[in-house]
């Protein structure tokens, strides 16, 4: 194998830069008053600051988990600062008070908030560090009766709603790192999609980690109410550092009878050098309810950054006829270790799921796909559908596969199918001889392998997707 | 080397001199010449093992095979020293003995891909999807296909045959100036042999020039060559016009084994 086609794959971090802007970070280390600080910065209601501070109180007494397959030093908790904000907080509503620099650097990402520039049809909402700065085209969904705005916005401008339904699917003690989250999350977006209302507009929020030795700790909670539809992505990026940095998200999907939710993520935060100096460690708490009948949630993920990833985005299938869908490729170059995968918890009577999982290795990269499918007792004709495919590039590089089945109902039928490829030199030379160059020859190849998740992304993020591995637009004639 | 077939007519397009190649080491070919000239078919045949497949593959530049002597040039530049693609883009076409499948992508991606890269290479202006359909119509039709294969993914499913035909889909569509079909009438059924060998044949010009590597006569009723050579232990031990395969059809191979020369 070339280290040619190693090269292709292995694609130069573009997202490494610093934005040179004042922030206000608190001192490192975590405490009772640190988190009633980042709570009173946020301006929050008492109730909200309870719920953190039982969060902490269970977090103190947990394991970090190290079940996962990957391998990494101690983490300092005291270490770490728990809110970094940009100076000269912006009003929400208006981009003109909004610091210039913070604009440029959405720009250089490739997210214009500002309003002339905007991308037509996606709303975004763009999270610098701990703050959100800009949330686009609210008031157009306000017209619809959508609620699309920063978490700390709507713990205090909807109370009743955050209250009902944060920590109803990830509960404040779920897992350490949950828990974690719970005590000091910063921002993030809450949605909020009415009794049947199609959202007009994917809605998005882009994620950037900018101050050094701060941990990242975005919440994102999704309401579609009965007979809604909406579609939400999310992207990430972070500049390139020495030394690693926490980011320990949580996102919580509620979908009530007959509701949509669409998922997607572009995960790309810096994975560190080829040494495996530096990069985030993205250990993230994703789960979906599907609470009602015929309900569907969609999780789709593109995993090419962070230094370690250990996510699991899951549905619960309560109501009956409901629908969980995981669509995911993750590829671990250099050093990189990725241990994601899916859990879906089949309760409801003919509840259905599909897993696609694409895992892709090179470098040095450790790829695991871990999975859950549960059946209980009461779930009659359950179905699910997985498929596991892994690709190897280079010889130094391991794919992972850990499937658990757990069957409590004997009607439940259940298809596992499993795959590990190495790219070929003769599929290579193949390509070569009718006139591809061997960059493009490899990017057909992986982008061939990964078209079954690349086409359930919106328009926008496959051609993103697809930029991402290094590879040239399929743009398939088919 | 000269056959006794025909007339030597046309420029040289292709012209190996004493080619010597390894594979893992073993020596494959020992000492190979051949000269090929524009509008002529050559015949390529030889018992099992005896570096037919080996000569096709050198020739296009597989990374698995080493040169370890000789020369070979094609129109004049060293083959040798160009990369694969590089051949393939000025025009030298391998169809493969094993068709290599590639998932996800489908059959009219690759070839206009194939097409694009070539006409940028030559300085020419990339088709789009809309066009490059126009163009595939026709050939589809010339192999008895549907556009049903457009959409399906490189060779992925394919039975050995519908591989087979593709590659001579993509010789069609590509249309070099230096075809090399490895074993493509090996696997084929009766009818499918014909339509293949049919649409070879119409791609015959003054202006290229195929070489047929096979193990069977039968193709050689369909494609008449101009020229058959008999390889054994990496050397041509015999060369002569087509009446050379019906011989061969009737002899088999041994009686030229024994009468090649030993160094």
């Amino acid at each position: 194998m070339s280290s040619g086609i190693e090269a292709q794959v292995l694609q130069p971090y573009k997202y490494g830069f610093v934005t040179d802007i004042e922030s206000e970070t608190v001192a490192p280390g975590l405490s009772e008053d640190v988190i009633r600080l980042i709570s009173q910065k946020k301006g929050e209601p008492g109730w909200m600051v309870e719920w953190r501070l039982k969060a902490y109180r269970n977090w103190q007494k947990m394991p970090e988990p190290h079940w996962a397959n990957v391998q990494y030093g101690p983490v300092d908790y005291q270490a770490i600062s728990y809110y970094a904000a940009p100076k000269q907080r912006p009003k929400l509503d208006s981009l003109d008070q909004v610091d210039p620099k913070l604009l440029e650097t959405f720009e250089k990402l490739g997210i214009p908030i500002e309003e002339r520039k905007r991308l037509a049809g996606v709303a975004v909402d763009a999270v610098f560090d701990s703050v959100s700065v800009a949330t686009t085209f609210r008031e157009e969904l306000k017209k619809h009766g959508v609620i699309f705005c920063a978490i700390s916005e709507a713990i205090r401008e909807y109370p009743d709603l955050v209250r009902q339904y944060l920590g109803s699917v990830v509960p404040y003690n779920d897992n350490f790192f949950a828990a974690l989250n719970s005590a000091v999350f910063t921002d993030g977006s809450f949605v909020y999609v009415p009794k049947g209302v199609r959202c007009p507009m994917e809605l998005s929020t882009y994620f950037r980690i900018n101050a050094e030795s701060t941990g990242q700790f975005e919440r994102t909670l999704i309401v579609a109410d009965a007979g809604s539809h909406v579609s939400y992505l999310e992207g990430c990026s972070a500049p390139v550092r020495d030394a690693n940095q926490l980011h320990a998200a949580v996102v919580e999907l509620v979908a009530l009878d007959h509701a949509t939710i669409k998922y997607s993520t572009i995960q790309n935060w810096y994975p560190g050098d080829e040494e495996g100096r530096g990069g985030i460690y993205n250990f993230v708490t994703k789960r979906g309810a599907c609470r009602g009948r015929g309900s569907k949630i969609s999780w789709t993920q593109v995993e090419t950054g962070s230094a370690i990833t250990w996510k699991y985005p899951g549905c619960i299938l309560q109501g009956d006829d409901s629908i969980g869908e995981f669509y995911s490729v993750a590829v671990t170059n250099h050093r990189q270790q990725a241990d994601t995968g899916t859990k879906m918890i089949h309760m409801g009577k003919n509840t259905r799921s599909t897993i696609v999982s694409k895992g892709i290795s090179a470098g040095r990269g450790q790829n695991t796909y871990r999975g859950l499918v549960k059946i209980l007792k009461g779930a009659e004709q359950a179905r699910n559908y997985s498929q596991c495919d892994s690709m190897l590039i280079g010889d130094k590089c391991g794919a992972h596969t850990f499937p658990y089945i757990d069957v409590r109902n004997s009607t439940a039928i259940m298809e596992h199918e499993a795959s590990t490829s190495k790219i070929g030199e003769d599929q290579i030379f193949y390509a070569k001889q009718r006139g591809l160059s061997a960059e493009d020859a490899v990017s057909m190849i992986v982008n061939g392998f990964c078209k079954e998740v690349f086409k359930e992304l919106p328009m926008e993020f496959a051609v993103e997707a697809q930029r991402l591995l290094g590879i040239s637009l399929e743009g398939s004639v088919g | 080397m000269t056959g006794k077939g025909k007339r030597e007519t046309g420029n040289v397009l292709l012209e190996v001199r004493d080619l010597h190649a390894t594979v893992e080491g073993r020596e494959i070919l020992r000492g190979i010449d051949l000269t090929v000239r524009t509008g002529e078919v050559h015949a390529i045949m030889g018992p099992n093992g005896s570096g037919k497949s080996t000569l096709a593959q050198v020739l296009a530049g597989h990374p698995a095979y080493a040169v370890t002597a000789g020369q070979v040039l094609y129109e004049g530049k060293d083959l040798l020293a160009m990369a694969p693609e590089a051949r393939a883009r000025e025009g030298v076409f391998l169809a493969f003995q094993y068709p290599v499948a590639i998932r996800g992508i489908t059959n009219a991606y690759f070839l206009r891909s194939a097409v694009n890269a070539i006409r940028k290479h030559r300085g020419e202006e990339e088709l789009g999807p809309v066009e490059f359909m126009d163009e595939l119509e026709e050939k589809l039709k010339a192999i008895g296909w549907d556009s049903s294969y457009l959409t399906r993914p490189v060779n992925d499913g394919f039975s050995g045959g519908e591989k087979k035909r593709n590659e001579i889909l993509q010789l069609a569509v590509l249309d070099p100036r230096l075809a090399i079909l490895d074993e493509t009438d090996s696997g084929l059924d009766i009818d499918a042999l014909k339509t293949v060998a049919h649409t070879v044949d119409k791609l015959r010009r003054p202006d290229n020039a195929t070489v047929l590597v096979t193990h069977y006569y039968r193709i050689l009723t369909h494609i008449r060559p101009d020229f058959v050579h008999v390889l054994a232990d990496g050397r041509i031990v015999k060369s002569g016009g087509k009446e050379l395969a019906l011989e061969l059809e009737e002899k088999g191979y041994d009686w030229l084994r024994e009468a090649a020369p030993v160094t």
